[in-house]
């Protein structure tokens, strides 16, 4: 059984928290900051498994970890799953990533954490692993969005307007300015 | 109307955050993350109060972000489910992914999904019903697996492959909450099993494979099926999880293991994939360890895994070090001799960067010493014990040395005053340890069982009584003074100065209560020696100086706190004062009468001949159980009441009182023989009618009652487990010893500056070696006369050449009643989690019912016929399959192989005859690309090799070549040329190195991305704003598996 998913990035900022097992917030804050501890002391050089975390689970509990450029991904998981299969399943993570994002950066996990959650949930499902591989998962991610996109049609076509001028290449300053709710008058208005 | 909802949504949107905006916003904010947080929470709980779903489901997606930094965001829940309830997939997957993150079983908000999430399930669509499950697995509680159980149950057995994957995956949550589930839907769930999709069947492998982790017994039956399943199978990850099963299920059918061996070591021998070959090795090992006897030619398969275990270590992928070092510790355990030959290369480990991989060589250390290399190895550990920054490191190191050292009785250590200099040593590094006591163990224990070494021992003790200070409180350091104390006063005949000693001993320091106490014991030990030898030297004056200064010294221990110290000082003081009564009195006669002899009274003589007496007789070392040696004394009854029974005074207590009493029955007419006590006879009737129950109820009682009693004796676990050890290396001559390959006077001349004391002892015992080699003159340093003298007693029958001969003796007859071995240790219980769900799924379940064969096969053998035998036939079947594409001309070696097969599997040998045969036409598996091509050589090889006759093995050599041509011609070449005699190890070797290539290949291919990582990492150290563009790289290792 997987425990946790838990990508950070190198100073330690959570990018995605996956629990397989609950805990409260305050409680995943702490096991992420140990966790990112614990790994973030190692070299790139050294093994990918660790023991302990005392937080997570006692003596059966590994985590094993890669390190991709700026991202932590770590996998806390019991001995039923195979260490080097684990490793796999990492790489399989990433580079159905890397296909559904075109070149992934850390950037695209920031800011589509839903996204990535959307794919995570096609390779692991409830703490035990789903698919691996990656056709079949980068099929049911696209027929998903698939129907994501349909959904949308026409009565998105405000909102992606809205996005489309937001993402358009303003100056923060500008796009952060908070205009002031319209008169109630305004929106209660009746044509 | 619509053109207004149209109107209103576009205002809404507009103004509205989205996602995108809420996290461009959080990092805009960095220096008042929190406050912005906030703002962005209130006008989400604005967004949450309006009708449309859009912004709901908007604002329930931000939430989860915001949860991820670490918010509370179960206030929200309702507005979570009614997103879950919303007809269109977007915010379908949104509100159950909101749900998974934050939902807990427990919350009552859960009661108002169910309907909702059975309607999900039975949704047209299979998104709908794939995101519902997903979001399900993550916050069922029992009450929504005890509603949607049948739903998930149909779901099973859906024409949508991808439902069945996720619906079996999802059983299992369900079973782990509603554990009646398991019953009903366990025919369905070995369906499963044989499902025509790959991923279901991995689905229901995985399953399966975590109920049996749990609880094996149960899941015994479906053995065969996974046996199928393993010979057939190509997906590597579903082999890896049957292989961890099996694993887990060989400890309890042993006859399930040598099935396996077979299918095992070929895909051992086939498979490419690291992971795999990690899992078989492991599986193996546990079989071999089920199956230690009985097995004609184990040591070929325990050869194998250690082969390749060396490959993975010899790896320059850490991981697979790290795994190679963790599963050659598995082997240690019951097949040393095979790890001891590989100790060249885990005592390399022992020097590698990688933290985790020194703790796994340590592990292994224990089975790598022997007495030439003990005093080399300890030093390395001591010196990396300097280098450690981490205390539970540190702490590890000491341990492991203590461990090494004192193994088997100290049976490497050839030298004790090097083992107590160490010893020494490791009290005064400066970080401490919490492993004082153990120190303290040590040093007492050598000091009793090695006389020899205790002028030695005091000397030193004397020392570090003098200089050790109590520094932090936080290690345990301390403790070494209690037995540096104890050795100094029990042996102070060893004692140059004694008097020195009891100065030392007397100093006022702060100490805990019972390391006090134990000095003034000893200083009472140390004060009769003393006194015995002024009574020798006639030297009253002395005697009365050394009594007035110890009792002026001693009051100081009079007022200690600590009441033990108290009354131990003030006994010691009562006792001295007696003796400085009769000295005083005669002091004063002798003052009046100078000219008579100056005799000590004959009644201060007796006292301290007496207080001599008290501390005469040497204490040998006592094993746990010695306590069963002293016989029962005569009209001792020890079931008899001491004192009367207290009366009853309860009508609840009475049926306690009766077990009490029944039990004293039952234990007087089993047990030792000596009559119950006459009140019990009146109810021995009722003791009659016990039932099993009763019975073990009044076990498990008594069993409570002793492990509470301080009276009993328990056995330590760990004196239990040295005893263990002990057993393993009765035969210790037969290890063969590999010379390390270290220029130690190299080493040693570089580093004069930093040798410590104990560092004397293996430049003189490499000293020693060397003079032996140049002209085997055994010249003893005049120095070492105390060493020379004990030679006489070392017995040199057990030494091979060139080993470094004991100096010292230990001690090792322990106090031990016949028929008691150490090791019968008694408790065994492994410890529960009350929590642990797995605990309800231990269900017995009627696999008997749908797969009678199945049950027959394993475990009863020999009346089903046909049909048992056809798993065991089926891997017969797929190697004969390959033989039948050899040459004819190799008739006679096949027959012979055949009659080994007979041989070496006793349990097929009613099917060998004709299935082989039968299946060769009715069983072609499919070749899969993994398993065919390779396998059909090693597997032959490896049922072969072992029996043919040596005329046969060159015959075998060349038709090795011919099979291994293609795969590494090179390789087999340099095999052959190099005159292997086993044929096995050569084809081995030819597998390994194929196996190295390919490694090395991807290993390239990953430098290389390393170092563009490295590269890029390099240049957004300097460019921080670019850092999180930067691209992951990602198309780095192999994926072997999938």
């Amino acid at each position: 059984m997987i425990k946790a998913i838990l990508v950070f990035n190198n100073h330690g900022k959570p990018r995605l928290s996956k629990f397989y097992q609950y805990f409260d917030e305050s409680l995943q804050q702490q096991i992420i900051k140990e966790t990112f501890q614990l790994v973030s002391k190692r070299d790139d050089n050294v093994c990918n498994f660790l023991e302990g975390g005392s937080l997570i689970g006692g003596s059966d509990y590994k985590l094993i970890y890669r390190h991709y450029a700026t991202l932590y991904f770590v996998f806390c998981v019991d001995s039923s799953e195979s260490e080097l299969g684990i490793l796999d399943l990492i790489q399989v993570f990433v580079e159905t990533l890397d296909k559904c994002f075109e070149n992934v950066c850390e950037l695209d996990l920031i800011f589509h954490a839903d996204a990535v959650h959307h794919i995570l949930s096609e390779l692991v499902m409830g703490g035990m692993v789903l698919q691996t591989n990656m056709n079949d998962i980068m099929a049911r991610i696209e027929e998903q969005n698939k129907i994501v996109k349909q959904e949308a049609g026409i009565s998105a076509a405000p909102a992606r307007a809205v996005s489309a001028v937001k993402s358009m290449n303003i100056p923060q300053q500008i796009k952060d300015i908070k205009l002031p709710d319209l008169p109630q008058a305004i929106k209660d208005f009746k044509f | 109307m619509a053109l207004k909802k149209v109107k209103g949504n576009f205002f809404e949107r507009m103004f509205d955050k989205n996602l995108t905006d809420l996290v461009r916003g959080i990092r805009n904010n960095k220096d008042n993350e929190a406050k912005y947080i906030s703002t962005c929470i209130e006008e989400i709980k604005q967004e949450l109060r309006q009708d449309n779903i859009s912004v709901k489901c908007n604002a329930v997606a931000k939430l989860t972000y915001i949860q991820m930094l670490g918010y509370d965001i179960s206030w929200a829940g309702f507005n979570i489910i009614e997103v879950m309830s919303s007809s269109r997939f977007t915010c379908k997957r949104i509100g159950y992914l909101a749900a998974s993150q934050c939902f807990h079983p427990d919350s009552e908000l859960l009661m108002l999904t169910t309907n909702m999430i059975r309607k999900d399930l039975n949704s047209q669509n299979q998104y709908d019903a794939g995101v519902a499950l997903s979001g399900l697995s993550c916050f069922i509680s029992p009450d929504l697996s005890r509603d949607l159980a049948n739903d998930i149950m149909t779901l099973m057995s859906s024409t949508k492959p991808y439902l069945r994957m996720k619906a079996v995956l999802m059983m299992y949550k369900v079973f782990l909450r509603y554990p009646e589930a398991l019953r009903p839907a366990f025919p369905k769930l070995k369906e499963k099993l044989e499902d025509p999709d790959p991923g279901v069947q991995s689905a229901a492998v995985n399953v399966i494979c975590e109920l049996a982790r749990k609880n094996p017994k149960n899941y015994l039956p479906l053995a065969p099926i996974f046996f199928k399943l393993m010979t057939t199978s190509t997906n590597n990850w579903m082999l890896i999880k049957i292989i961890k099963l099996f694993g887990a299920l060989t400890p309890l059918e042993p006859r399930l293991g040598k099935k396996l061996i077979e299918p095992l070591t070929n895909l051992i021998h086939s498979t490419s994939a690291m992971s795999l070959l990690y899992e078989c090795i492991n599986t193996v090992i546990a079989v071999l360890i089920s199956i230690s006897s009985g097995m004609p030619n184990h040591s070929a398969s325990i050869q194998l895994c250690v082969q390749k275990l060396r490959i993975l270590i010899e790896d320059s992928d850490q991981n697979l070090k790290y795994l190679g070092l963790l599963a050659m510790s598995k082997i240690l355990k019951t097949h040393p001799k095979s790890v001891q030959a590989h100790k060249d290369l885990i005592l390399a480990c022992l020097d590698d960067k990688d933290e985790s991989i020194r703790l796994r060589a340590l592990d292994l250390l224990y089975g790598m010493v022997s007495k030439k290399n003990l005093m080399e190895i300890v030093k390395r550990l001591l010196g990396h014990m300097e280098r450690a920054e981490g205390s539970a490191y540190r702490d590890e190191l000491l341990y492991k040395v203590i461990e090494i050292c004192g193994q088997s009785s100290y049976l490497y250590v050839t030298n004790f005053e090097w083992y107590l200099t160490v010893l020494v040593e490791l009290i005064q590094l400066e970080a401490g340890s919490r492993h004082g006591r153990l120190i303290a163990e040590q040093l007492l224990d050598v000091a009793i069982r090695v006389p020899v070494v205790r002028q030695f021992a005091v000397n030193e003790m004397t020392n570090l009584l003098d200089t050790f200070t109590v520094s932090a409180q936080s290690n345990s350091m301390y403790e070494v003074l209690y037995a540096a104390a104890w050795i100094v006063g029990e042996f102070a005949g060893e004692l140059e100065d004694a008097e020195k000693t009891l100065n030392i001993l007397l100093r006022p320091r702060q100490l805990p209560g019972h390391i006090q106490g134990v000095y003034v014991q000893n200083v009472i030990k140390l004060f009769a020696r003393l006194a015995t030898t002024c009574l020798e030297l006639q030297d009253l004056p002395g005697l009365v100086r050394l009594c007035d200064h110890v009792l002026d010294k001693l009051q100081h221990f009079n007022g200690s706190s600590d009441i033990e110290v108290q009354e131990r000082a003030n006994s010691a003081c009562m006792l001295i004062e007696m003796l400085r009564n009769q000295l005083s009195t005669t002091n004063d006669a002798i003052a009046l009468d100078t000219t008579t002899e100056g005799g000590i009274p004959p009644l201060a003589i007796e006292i301290v001949q007496e207080m001599t007496l008290l501390f005469a007789g040497e204490l040998i070392p006592v094993a746990p159980k010695a306590q069963r040696k002293v016989p029962l004394p005569d009209g001792l009854d020890l079931d008899e009441w001491i004192n009367a029974p207290p009366p009853e005074d309860a009508a609840s207590s009475s049926s306690s009182e009766h077990d009490k009493d029944e039990l004293f029955v039952s234990a007087s007419q089993g047990g030792t023989g000596v009559e119950g006590s006459g009140g019990s006879g009146g109810k021995r009737r009722q003791s009659l009618e016990l039932t099993p129950e009763q019975l073990e109820r009044q076990r498990m009682a008594r069993l409570m009652e002793q492990s509470n009693n301080p009276h009993y004796l328990k056995s330590t676990p760990a004196a239990s487990g040295a005893s263990a050890n002990a057993d393993q290396y009765d035969n210790i001559d037969d290890i063969p010893i590999t010379e390390l390959p270290l220029d130690m006077e190299g080493v040693a001349a570089l580093r004069v500056g930093i040798t410590k004391r104990s560092d004397k002892y293996l430049q003189e015992q490499q000293a020693a070696a060397q003079g032996g080699k140049d002209g085997k003159k055994k010249h003893k340093k005049g120095k070492k006369s105390k060493k020379a003298k004990n030679k006489v007693a070392y017995n040199s029958s057990s030494e091979s050449e060139g080993e470094p001969k004991p100096l010292h003796i230990v001690n090792t007859t322990l106090d031990m009643p016949e028929g008691v071995s150490m090791s019968d240790s008694e408790d065994k219980d492994g410890k529960y989690d009350p929590n642990d769900p797995h605990r309800a799924l231990d269900i017995e379940l009627d696999i008997t019912e749908f797969e009678a064969p199945a049950v027959r096969s394993s475990s009863k053998k020999s009346a089903a016929g046909k049909e048992n035998l056809k798993v065991p036939a089926e891997s017969a079947g797929s190697s004969s399959n390959s033989k039948k594409d050899r040459k004819k001309d190799k008739d006679k070696d096949r027959k012979g192989k055949r009659e080994h097969h007979r041989e070496g599997k006793r349990e097929r040998k009613d099917a060998a005859a004709q299935p082989v045969i039968d299946l060769i036409d009715a069983d072609t598996p499919t070749p899969s690309p993994s398993h065919t091509s390779a396998p059909s050589n090693s597997n032959e090889n490896n049922n072969t090799s072992n029996v043919l006759p040596d005329a046969a093995k060159h015959h075998k050599k060349k038709k090795n070549k011919e099979k291994s041509r293609e795969a590494a011609t090179e390789a087999s070449a340099t095999a052959i040329g190099s005159s292997i005699v086993d044929v096995v190890e050569e084809d081995e070797q030819v597998a390994s190195k194929a196996h190295k290539k390919k490694h090395k290949k991807e290993k390239s291919h990953r430098k290389e991305k390393k170092a563009s990582e490295s590269a890029s990492a390099s240049v957004s150290a300097t460019v921080s704003a670019s850092d999180y563009e930067q691209p992951l790289g990602i198309s780095t290792p192999s994926k072997e598996i999938f």
